[in-house]
């Protein structure tokens, strides 16, 4: 499967995506200049992190206008996976892809540290080879981190199963303590209803191998290669319904099908 | 020539971490009695001629669409017209 790295000017963390995704777990990868207006032949995006366009005015406020944008929500829109990490989670809020919005942190800090997050639903195609509950050390750096959505919007986000990772303490607890940044809940990443976009402000590509201090990451990349793998199986069994359906309507038509 | 003053602040209720701090900065060098302090935005935003409806309508556009994010801001601004001589 081939991924595409969106690349804004500001973007930092397209290279160890990169490399997450051909080197760690042997994918195609390409990168996607912002202005380009073409996605296809890629099977999942990704919107990495970074200070797209130095997060002037608010942090992804103006990358999302930039072009490629107009086709990565036709791209999920058509159900195709996309995935925002840090800054690329920003973009998505402020697209309005996902819901909710980013405050600067509690306490104002730039925050740049390991962070435990909970698994909540394995129900996206980012994390279906994680066990619900399943705690992941990941790595956080951001200023800009702190979540919020107003209570209805929250209770939305629960009822549909939107809340994929919660910050937690190593042993899976949502604690005061965990919580790096005061985001509503604990909340450390979320997708849209249909769950084929996630955003999380921890960073699965800085924790891809052990020499990195975790390899807990990979299983995000690991996850998307699966479900496509999946799809690719549910298509072809489409496809063939559908030439068998052709078929039996021909033989119906008299074998005239075909004339027009 | 029309000349926006656009004020950008975080909804009430919507934390604000940056007055937070400045309020418990201005609190330390004794000032006790300030209460809140919101920080905000302040953009000055400058258009070519028009009516002033128009300009209106244009100015509210940019900052429903761009200059605020709803979902944690509200703006309010102020239109101004200039002499042509400020025209650039």
């Amino acid at each position: 499967m081939k991924f595409a790295i969106v690349v804004f000017p500001g973007s930092n963390c397209d290279r160890d995506c990169f490399y997450a995704a051909r080197d760690v777990i042997g994918q195609e990868a390409e990168f996607v200049w912002h202005t380009h207006r073409d996605l296809s032949g890629f099977d999942c995006v990704i919107l990495p992190g970074g200070f797209s366009y130095g997060d002037y005015l608010r942090s992804g406020a103006i990358a999302r206008f930039a072009p490629v944008m107009t086709e990565v929500e036709r791209f999920a829109r058509a159900g195709g996976p996309v995935l925002g990490i840090c800054n690329g989670f920003q973009i998505l809020l402020e697209a309005g892809l996902l819901p909710g919005a980013m405050l600067r942190n509690r306490d104002l800090q730039f925050r740049c540290e390991e962070t435990f997050i909970r698994v909540e639903t394995s129900r996206t195609p980012f994390t279906g080879l994680c066990r619900e509950g399943q705690v992941l050390k990941v790595p956080i750096a951001h200023g800009e981190g702190n979540y919020f959505i107003d209570e209805a919007g929250l209770k939305d986000l629960e009822a549909n199963r939107q809340i994929v990772f919660r910050y937690t303490d190593a042993s899976g607890r949502v604690t005061p303590e965990s919580n790096p940044n005061g985001s509503v809940s604990n909340i450390a990443g979320i997708c849209n209803r249909q769950g084929n976009v996630v955003g999380l402000m921890p960073h699965p590509e800085r924790s891809c191998e052990g020499m990195l201090g975790s390899a807990d990451g990979r299983v995000i990349f690991e996850s998307v290669v699966a479900d496509l793998a999946g799809r690719g199986v549910a298509r072809a069994a489409n496809a063939l319904m559908d030439r068998q359906t052709i078929h039996q309507v021909e033989k119906a038509a008299g074998g005239a099908s075909g004339c027009r | 020539m029309w000349l926006a003053r656009i004020r950008v602040m975080l909804k009430k209720g919507v934390l604000d971490p940056q007055g937070k701090a400045v309020l418990g900065a201005l609190q330390t060098q004794g000032y006790k009695r300030v209460q809140e302090v919101r920080v905000g935005k302040y953009l000055e935003v400058r258009l070519h001629s028009m009516g002033r409806i128009e300009a209106e309508a244009e100015v509210e556009e940019m900052c429903r669409r761009l200059l605020s994010n709803p979902v944690i801001e509200e703006f309010s601004f102020e239109l101004d017209e200039l002499p042509e001589s400020a025209e650039r």
